[in-house]
């Protein structure tokens, strides 16, 4: 394992100091807890949205924090999700007096952590909504789901939506209907390695590629031999459609997320056939995204992600954002 | 016999003990069939959970588990952090009162601590999870008319065992689908050590 670290158990704490200081202006890190929040935080009689999860999955979450995103992101040890009590700093530090969104993963680790957390701020009266994203294919079972770089275009659209000052329960229904709109589906061609186990999270051969991958290194649903970026797009963007059954005139925002270690090269030309296909499908590209948006470590590999789009979900993905992740 | 609170330290201490010493091999089964962090998360966990209580007079097995337990919810994360700390938590909650707990009520607050699991997790039996040691083990321990570090162990070892053949249907292993069977189940190998560390303690009390 070759790693630019300091010691292992330390790579979350120094990596939020580390993203402080490059956004002074714009992030603060509570103190004694590894909770970034925006730094006008709270704002008042505004939604407030916080997201996290595990770490590795830069520049998820802590990169999608600013005006129009996220008011706090929460950051659990490398792939592990936070204690109940630090998302309930988040929520305590964003509540501008008009409740809070908890955007969750689809993991039984983060739905446990951050319901406790709901519970806690419930109990001090604090107005608390959750939305669970679960936009991955490769799972076969729609409730067993697990939330992948579809929960970006959440972060994008309740932040949005949250702006307008919009109450709680209007912000949590865009979020839901972003979720009930958008599918993700992800090829790895090498694991990542924990800074903490130092170890590759599974064997892949030269040759092979893992087919419906997570972002935690988990293996994925079927292990394939290695095809070119044309068939790995096709793959993906099949599986993302057919379970999204769009129509002709329907309108997708894209995202074609790099893992970690693909090149941006590499990105664009699954990015190219992805476009092809959906031409060909007379389905419109509104807005297309390619780039490291939720990551897994160091892994080798992509994922597609369509979001069908109506007029509500087009005007509040333009709107604007300054997180330093995701500016629009 | 009752249990004691210096038998909830001990079973704590040596709870830590051997979960530090299979770290790598819980990571390993994490590693199989899920995101390999588990023997990180418990490890940390347990590591903090002995430097809260050391040092500290308890006058309660009760007040001995609500530190365990709330340790463990700030400290593991993942999802063996709200389960065990929840586990504990209900324990915490079934023996208060007493300084030391009789068979009964000790029974009586792990039946709690497995339900609260159950709840907690949404899961049940046969779901490939911790679940899968806990209520066994609880069922047989229930049977018992008084702590019995024989039947604790191989209750345990025998649910543990098990989880091997059960295809997941809870928990990252459940992503897997049939590829999870044939791997024991990381957080039922954790709780089996955690009742191996009640089976030594209460050895040779009897
Ligand atoms: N819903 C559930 N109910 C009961 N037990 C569960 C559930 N989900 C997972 N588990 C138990 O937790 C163990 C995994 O714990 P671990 O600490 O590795 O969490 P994790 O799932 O990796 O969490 P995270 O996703 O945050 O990393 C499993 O082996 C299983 O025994
Ligand atoms: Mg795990």
């Amino acid at each position: 394992m070759k790693k630019i670290i300091n010691d292992p158990n330390q790579v979350v704490t120094e990596m939020l100091d580390g993203v402080v200081g490059a956004y002074p202006g714009q992030i603060k890190r509570i103190p004694d807890t590894n909770v970034v929040t925006k730094k006008d935080a709270p704002v008042q009689s505004k939604v407030g949205i916080v997201s996290g999860g595990g770490s590795g999955h830069e520049p998820a979450h802590a990169g999608y924090i600013g005006k129009g995103m996220l008011d706090a992101a929460v950051a659990g040890e490398v792939f592990t999700s936070p204690t109940p009590d630090q998302v309930f700093e988040a929520i305590k530090a964003v509540d501008g007096g008009s409740g809070v969104l908890l955007v969750i993963k689809n993991y039984s680790g983060d739905v446990m952590n951050f319901e406790m957390a709901a519970e806690m701020a419930e109990a001090e009266g604090v107005d608390v909504a959750q939305v669970i994203v679960k936009d991955d294919v490769a799972i076969e079972d729609r409730d067993g789901r697990r939330g992948v770089a579809g929960t970006i275009f959440v972060h994008k659209i309740a932040g949005a939506m949250a702006e307008t000052g919009a109450s709680l329960e209007e912000v949590k229904a865009v979020a839901e209907k972003v979720i009930a709109n958008v599918r993700s589906m992800g090829v790895a061609l090498s694991p990542c390695v924990m800074p903490a186990s130092g170890k590759p999270s599974f064997e892949l051969g030269e040759d092979e590629m893992e087919v419906g991958i997570g972002i935690h290194g988990e293996p994925g649903t079927e292990r394939k031999p290695l095809a070119s970026a044309n068939e790995i797009a096709t793959e993906l963007t099949k599986h993302v459609l057919e379970d999204l059954e769009l129509s002709g005139s329907d309108e997708v925002a894209v995202m074609v997320n790099g893992l970690g270690a693909s090149p941006e090269m590499e990105l664009h030309l699954v990015n190219r056939k992805v476009q092809g296909i959906l031409q060909e499908k007379g389905v419109k590209a509104y807005k297309t995204f390619v780039g490291e948006y939720m990551t897994s470590l160091e892994m080798a590999g992509c994922s597609v992600t369509l979001l069908k789009l109506d007029g509500q979900l087009k005007e509040l993905l333009d709107s604007p954002s300054d997180a330093p992740a995701f500016r629009s | 016999m009752a249990f004691t609170v210096e038998q909830a330290l001990n079973w704590l201490t040596k709870s830590n003990e051997k979960i530090q010493e299979n770290k790598d091999y819980l990571s390993e089964l994490d590693q199989a069939i899920g995101d390999g962090d588990h023997g990180i998360n418990m490890a940390r966990g347990f590591d903090e959970v002995v430097k809260k209580l050391d040092g500290n007079d308890y006058k309660q097995v009760a007040d001995v588990w609500k530190d365990a337990a709330m340790t463990l919810m700030s400290k593991v994360g993942g999802a063996s952090g709200p389960l065990f700390g929840t586990a504990f938590l209900k324990m915490s909650m079934a023996a208060k009162g007493g300084e030391a707990v009789s068979y009964d009520a000790f029974i009586k607050a792990l039946e709690d601590g497995g339900a609260g699991i159950k709840q907690r997790g949404k899961a049940t039996e046969g779901e490939k999870t911790m679940v899968d040691v806990w209520s066994p083990v609880v069922k047989q321990l229930k049977e018992a008319k008084d702590f019995d570090a024989g039947l604790i162990r191989d209750s345990s070892k025998s649910a543990m065992e098990a989880t091997k053949d059960i295809i997941a249907t809870k928990g990252r292993a459940a992503y897997l689908k049939e590829r999870s069977k044939g791997h024991l189940d990381p957080g039922s190998v954790s709780s089996y050590y955690i009742f191996q560390a009640l089976s030594d303690c209460i050895e040779g009390e009897v």
